[in-house]
């Protein structure tokens, strides 16, 4: 898992993607800058490029902080809550705020992103278990009840068709003007970057932390800070993406070990490549149909999961 | 105050409220009324025992009082079919108006699942209990996805049908349904209470049962089965409730200070019964339906879940 | 007797356990010594049918333990393995008379009440016997399991370790008790021990593990010897006679003594 290879792969499929749809678009109609091709490449293909890539390795680096900062495997966005705090907040905001700005939302669901992710977080610091399976459990029970509770309050308010829709990972709506919140991943993941370190040593423990003169407390909730962010960027964009976050960090755990600073680019470039074979392949299947990308990375990253499970297993 | 004279007391307000619910405001009406509230009665009796029954029995084989059978993925399997029944077969097909064919099909589904996920996990030799539950969660997830795809394209007036069945709701239950439940209740509860002593043991933790002659394999794949039998009734009879088992389940312990299951899981059958007609006679004569039960007995649950999960520090 | 044939445990391709063959000698204490890793607790699991071995079998008088069922076995063989957590509110009683269940499978009748009083009197336990468990130290816990396993009354014990939790005066306590064990009641006792010197002072027999594979088998004075305990731990042991009993000191390579055996 070269990071060369990763990056042709990445720049092969990007160019794939971009040519890949209902309309069909050619290299040649893009010289004509007046032409439709050309509008439908800039308004809708190139947007939806750069929302996957940014979703893709968003998602993944999140993922990988959370479990860096946990010293587990199978910690992540949908196993910690933080998707269904997300959701929660949305509809918060969607019933109390209906008329707020994108901004504001956004506000609203990140608070609620990141009250569940500590509270998760604390759940987690609490519990003394030998075998690391059980977290993720406690994790996705933990979302569900949020889930449920969402459920509960948009069953109230008539609004869960709606929300649905609405939530549900789809790349089919991602055009110019809609994707622009994206970007904020990239400062996040340049600041991860810098501060690969410090996750590790926090990862170890508060005592290993203090004997380094890391600042526990203030690493850890900054780092779920960050993935509070990613997490709700994205999900206001593009709605939600599971297992992510969870997957495509064990893949290069596998093959490169568990030092962030190394693993980061990896796991951002892996974490895009990913997801743009899942959305091509979403976007082929059912020609001229699209299957929305959360039913694919549902249904491809649950059986990842499953194999990672038992590959772990077989160690044990 | 004994074990004993505890069980009496849950006894007479079970009593109480039964009768309260059956009589109160009656008018009359004996023809029509009371067989009414009395099959409902039933109802609640039969769920209330199968989930407190079973929820006790599978945390005592997962050595562990915050999970519950419903997050083997039963629940998301028996919406899925709902929805995808609903989905391709319109909600005036036999499947969906006629009560039999659907309790039917649902419950034999979820047996079927429950029974192949034991098979594929068993048949690798032991495995630990959290690799099974987690297996069958990711499964849930999955399910999940795939409902809410299906969900978000059904047509509105549609969807309020599959709305219906996202929870539980005693109100609509058919008469001849509740009796078929009641047999097969009963016998499963029945088989059951052949192994209650090996529960017992089984509390010590794996190596302390085996090293006193349980036969450790045979009774939790027997306890399983049991398990999610009568967690597949009680969600065709009426719906999920998720939590509910939790709920009855750790206040049986808090209240009961014993390790004998034949006290641990009567107090919870009992503590389920108060809790349903007591709570339906609230909701029905107090608040006059403007909310459901189940989805109340859902909040309090996961509320109450996460403060299990904070409390947890203790043990270890 | 238990005897061990062929018996292998395989963590990938890696052998935690190869090929051990061993007897137990009926009516002894028998340790598992060995440096960390050898397989010694991987090796006690098996025997007690607590782990599946993935070649060889274990026999009890002739039978392999597979085919015995449980309920019987837990009549003949015990074990107790080291971590022992539990949210289950038990007292000491309690939990003692879980060890009579392979008999009355939970209801005791007047055998069983005499087998757990005698269990609590061997651990002197009955000051703290309607204590509950998780009340308890580390050290208190352990020794109301290890009357347990006294109450189950078997005539083989394993223990795997037992002494981890405890201070001297009831690691030496325990071991004594076990030495009554199998003086005064003919039982056979199994242990997995650290601490060699409580294996040299305290046993008739050793079997020492390294890699997976048995290095040494027989009577303690033979194998309680500077030369083979350097084949088994790769270090400097001098053995000293005190008393009749014969002391490893291994704290430091340069402590030498008259009586260096």
């Amino acid at each position: 898992m070269k990071k060369r290879v990763l990056i042709i792969a990445l720049v092969v499929l990007s160019i794939g993607s971009l040519f890949v749809g209902v309309s069909s678009i050619t290299p040649a109609d893009l010289l004509d800058f007046q032409s439709e091709e050309t509008q439908i490449f800039l308004v809708s293909r190139l947007p939806r490029l750069v929302a996957i890539i940014l979703a893709g390795a968003g998602m993944s680096i999140a993922g990988l902080i959370m479990q860096s900062l946990s010293r587990n495997k199978f910690v992540s966005p949908t196993t910690a809550g933080t998707l269904d705090a997300t959701r929660l907040g949305i509809l918060v905001s969607m019933l109390l705020f209906a008329n707020a700005s994108m901004l504001e939302k956004m506000t609203v669901a990140f608070v609620f992103a990141l009250a569940g992710t500590l509270l998760f977080m604390q759940i987690l610091s609490r519990i003394k278990f030998k075998d690391a399976i059980f977290i993720p459990l406690v994790g996705l029970m933990f979302g569900n009840i949020l889930s449920s509770i969402t459920t509960f309050f948009a069953y109230k308010a008539d609004v869960i068709q709606n929300m649905s829709a609405w939530l549900q990972g789809d790349f089919s709506m991602m055009m110019k003007g809609r994707y622009e919140l994206l970007y904020i991943s990239i400062p996040v993941l340049i600041i991860a970057y810098l501060f690969a370190n410090r996750f590790t040593v926090a990862g170890m423990g508060e005592d290993f932390s203090k004997n380094l003169g890391v600042h526990y407390r203030r690493i850890v909730n900054f780092g779920l800070v960050l993935v509070a962010l990613i997490t709700v960027t994205v999900v206001l964009t593009v709605g939600m993406i599971p297992f992510l976050g969870l997957i495509i960090p064990n893949i290069v755990s596998i093959f490169k070990g568990d030092h962030l600073e190394k693993t980061l680019p990896h796991t951002a470039l892996l974490g895009a490549i990913f997801l743009l074979l899942c959305d091509m392949l979403g976007r082929v299947l059912i020609f001229p149909y699209e299957i929305p990308i959360s039913l694919m990375v549902g249904v491809i990253g649950s059986g990842i999961f499953l194999y990672l499970l038992f590959r772990r297993r077989a160690y044990a | 105050m004994r074990n004993s004279t505890k069980l009496f007391i849950l006894l007479g307000f079970s009593v109480l409220f039964t009768g309260l619910y059956l009589f109160q405001d009656l008018n009359g009406s004996y023809d029509y009324a009371l067989p009414r509230r009395g099959i409902k009665v039933l109802a609640m009796v039969i769920t209330g025992c199968a989930i407190a029954y079973s929820t006790v029995i599978f945390q005592t084989i997962t050595h562990n009082r915050i999970l519950t059978p419903s997050i083997m993925g039963l629940d998301a399997l028996y919406l899925l079919l709902q929805t995808v029944l609903i989905f391709f077969l319109g909600s005036d097909h036999v499947t969906i108006v006629n009560k039999q064919v659907n309790f039917i099909l649902s419950v034999a589904a979820m047996i079927i699942f429950a029974l192949l996920l034991y098979r594929l996990l068993f048949n690798k030799g032991s495995q630990p209990i959290y690799f099974l539950l987690l297996i069958g969660i990711i499964v849930g997830t999955f399910f999940s996805s795939i409902s809410t795809f299906l969900q978000v394209l059904i047509d509105p007036n549609e969807f309020s049908m599959v709305q219906d069945r996202m929870f539980a709701s005693f109100n609509n239950v058919s008469t001849d349904l509740v009796w078929i439940a009641l047999v097969l209740t009963t016998i499963v509860l029945l088989i059951g209470w052949k192994s209650i002593h090996y529960l017992d043991v089984l509390s010590l933790g794996r190596d302390q049962a085996i090293n006193l002659g349980v036969p450790y394999e045979s009774i939790v794949k027997k306890m399983l089965i049991i398990s999610s039998v009568l967690i597949a009734i009680s969600t065709a009879l009426v719906g999920p409730i998720t939590f509910f088992g939790l709920i009855v389940a750790n206040l049986s312990y808090q209240f009961f200070k014993s390790y004998r299951h034949s006290i641990l899981i009567t107090g919870a059958m009992l503590m389920s019964i108060v809790a349903l007609i007591g709570g339906q006679w609230v909701v029905e004569r107090v608040f006059t339906f403007s909310t459901t039960l189940s989805v109340i007995i859902n909040f309090i649950g996961g509320v109450y879940f996460i403060y299990l999960l904070l409390k947890e520090s203790k043990s270890s | 007797m238990i005897q061990v044939r062929g018996l292998s445990k395989l963590y990938g391709k890696k052998a935690v356990v190869d090929q051990v063959s061993i007897d137990i000698v009926p009516g002894t204490i028998t340790s598992f010594i060995g440096p960390n890793g050898a397989g010694k607790s991987t090796l006690l699991s098996m025997v007690s049918r607590l782990l599946d071995a993935d070649t060889g079998e274990v026999l009890l008088d002739k039978k392999n333990i597979k085919k015995i069922k449980s309920g019987e076995l837990s009549k003949k063989v015990s074990i107790l393995k080291q971590s022992n957590q539990m949210n289950v509110r038990l007292s000491v009683k309690e939990l003692v008379g879980f060890g009579r269940f392979p008999y009355s499978k939970g209801r005791l009748n007047e055998q069983d009440i005499v087998k757990v009083d005698e269990a609590l009197s061997y651990m002197d336990l009955h000051e703290l016997e309607d204590r509950y468990l998780d009340e308890l130290s580390g050290g208190q816990r352990q020794r109301a399991f290890i009357a347990m396993v006294i109450a189950q009354d078997t005539d083989t014990i394993l223990l795997d370790e037992p002494l981890n939790n405890l201070d001297m005066k009831h690691s030496v306590q325990i071991m004594k008790i076990l030495r009554r064990l199998v003086d005064e009641l003919g039982k056979t006792v199994v242990i997995v021990l650290h601490d060699i010197n409580f294996a040299s002072v305290y046993s008739d027999r050793i079997v020492a593990l390294k890699d997976g594979k048995v290095v040494k088998d027989g009577l303690t004075n033979d194998i309680i010897q500077s030369p083979a305990l350097k084949e088994i731990y790769d270090m400097d042991i001098h053995v000293q006679q005190l008393n009749n009993c014969r002391i490893c000191v291994y704290f430091n390579s340069n402590i030498q003594g008259e009586n260096d055996l």
